[in-house]
């Protein structure tokens, strides 16, 4: 279920590396945890995203959840489908409901991130 | 820290697959399938809902209608038995001590239905107001279990298992008898803005019930709603919400239930100042909001007009009925004109919203309307 090309962090976010574009995406375990996606708001493309930090939000109808850049860079492609159909983060988390590419800056940040293998013994120790 | 209290219907939730919270000290289902599936679910079918968490207060002896009455700022005198009231129930401030129903069984004997997360604070006030009136009190929220089945087809479900007539049950009313061989107490109340009724049972037979109701109603596709819908089908019935439209700080004519207010009675606790308010003009209003740029206005996200501070956010949502952003804000009275637009601060932008009429939502063929008060949907589309 999660891709095993992937690199995820603890907040249940993801990172897609293709040369020096990062695609930036939530875990299908987040949008399970928030529900219904209603709401998103994705940086504009040219915009500079920091690593570890806030670059927008992704609301359910309960809970309004912020989403934090895995790496440092300029953003490169919006995608403009999810903040107009939100529930693709639900029906594809990983395919149509990726969020923004970034062209990074620095890849250190990433070396920090889990394997699939690591993310799913998180996921696994999560439920106990 | 307390342990979280659980239902009586804990172990079905669970065989549901829902996903439970805390709320107001109790572990509660927030959605089983999804929220706007939930939703949906009850607009157009029904749903069944564990309730069992709401408080109830039994209220008995000779000076039991005189007690209420003084108690609560809707009028019990003139209730017949077998009837419901709601009622803002008021601190002298005038500001809100809890939302309620008040279930008349004669002028001896009521039951008193509280909010879950209020009835500890509401028992301990009401207690403290009996000093001088002769009347027994009792906490009775351990021995009912609480069912709502709602929505438009709530009442041919129901019907299925039960020698009641159901359709001779009113708009806020209430009666005895057996529901697949179970005794409970029915009434026609909700809180949701459809039809349905309220079981109130005792927690031994509520998972027999549970179970019958949502076996019975399989066809149709009655299925279990979680807190989640309760709360986006509530507010787009413009039904208030403690700690949201209604506080201590929140009289009940800024929360928009004046209609629920009888200034003409004798005395009731809070009726010098709400009187006073009356007369003098209330400070704040509650309106609707439709969000006009993107975003989803929430809960105490301040308001603003030209970067002045105008309120705050009361209740705000997903419209899943309605499919956009709504809202439900508290204002200075002198701002809340239809069609003015204001600014919502959502983490320190601004993102415009305009003053819409606050009843978003209200059901069609309505055929039972208001008789004692409750908080019907014509009334409160007169207020806004």
């Amino acid at each position: 279920m999660n891709p095993v090309d992937l690199k995820y962090n603890k907040e249940h976010e993801y990172a897609k590396v293709e040369g020096n574009i990062i695609t930036f995406g939530i875990t299908d375990h987040a949008q399970k945890s928030l529900g219904d996606v209603v709401f998103v708001e994705l940086p504009d493309v040219g915009a500079t995203v920091t690593a570890g930090k806030s670059y927008g939000t992704v609301e359910s109808v309960k809970a309004v959840s912020d989403i934090s850049a895995s790496v440092s860079g300029k953003v490169v492609e919006v995608n403009t489908s999810v903040m107009d159909t939100p529930d693709l983060l639900n029906s594809d988390p990983y395919g149509e409901g990726w969020l923004i590419k970034v062209e990074a800056e620095d890849f250190a940040p990433l070396e920090s991130m889990m394997s699939v293998e690591e993310y799913e013994t998180l996921l696994a120790q999560e439920e106990h | 820290m307390n342990e979280l209290k659980r239902t009586p219907l804990y172990e079905e939730h669970l065989a549901h697959k829902a996903k439970l919270i805390d709320f107001g000290g109790w572990e509660m289902p927030v959605q089983y399938v999804g929220v706007i599936d939930e939703h949906h679910a009850v607009r157009t079918k029904a749903g069944l809902f564990d309730v069992s968490h709401m408080g109830e207060i039994e209220v008995r002896g000779q000076d039991a209608l005189e007690f209420i009455q003084m108690l609560i700022t809707n009028d019990v005198s003139k209730l017949e038995d077998g009837r419901i009231l709601y009622s803002p129930m008021c601190y002298p401030s005038g500001g809100i001590v809890d939302d309620l129903l008040v279930y008349r069984y004669n002028s001896q004997h009521f039951l008193i239905v509280v909010n879950a997360s209020n009835t500890d604070k509401d028992y301990a006030w009401i207690l403290k107001q009996a000093d001088s009136f002769n009347v027994n009190l009792e906490n009775v929220s351990d021995q009912y279990a609480q069912l709502a089945l709602q929505g438009p087809l709530a009442e041919t479900v129901l019907q299925r298992i039960t020698e009641l007539n159901l359709s001779q049950i009113k708009y806020y009313s209430f009666t005895h008898g057996n529901i697949d061989g179970i005794s409970c107490l029915v009434s026609r109340t909700g809180y949701t803005g459809e039809d349905g009724f309220e079981i109130y049972v005792t927690p031994e037979h509520s998972r027999q019930l549970w179970r019958k109701i949502l076996e019975v109603g399989a066809l149709e596709g009655v299925q279990p709603i979680g807190l989640g819908a309760r709360d986006t089908l509530r507010f787009e019935a413009r039904l208030p919400l403690y700690g949201n439209e209604l506080g201590a700080e929140i009289s009940p004519l800024e929360a928009g239930l004046g209609i629920f207010v009888k200034l003409d009675k004798v005395n009731f606790i809070g009726k010098e100042v709400i009187l006073a308010q009356k007369e003098q003009g209330v400070p704040r209003k509650l309106v609707g909001l439709e969000m006009i740029d993107r975003g989803i206005a929430r809960s105490h996200y301040p308001l603003q007009k030209d970067g002045q501070e105008i309120g705050f956010v009361t209740s705000g949502s997903f419209s899943p009925t309605l499919n956009k952003n709504i809202a439900l804000g508290l204002i200075k009275a002198d701002l809340a004109i239809q069609g003015q637009i204001l600014d919502v601060m959502i983490r320190g932008k601004a993102v415009k919203a305009r003053i819409v009429p606050s009843l978003f939502y209200k059901r069609e063929n309505q055929t039972k309307p208001k008789e004692s008060g409750v908080v019907s949907d014509k009334v409160l589309s007169s207020i806004a």
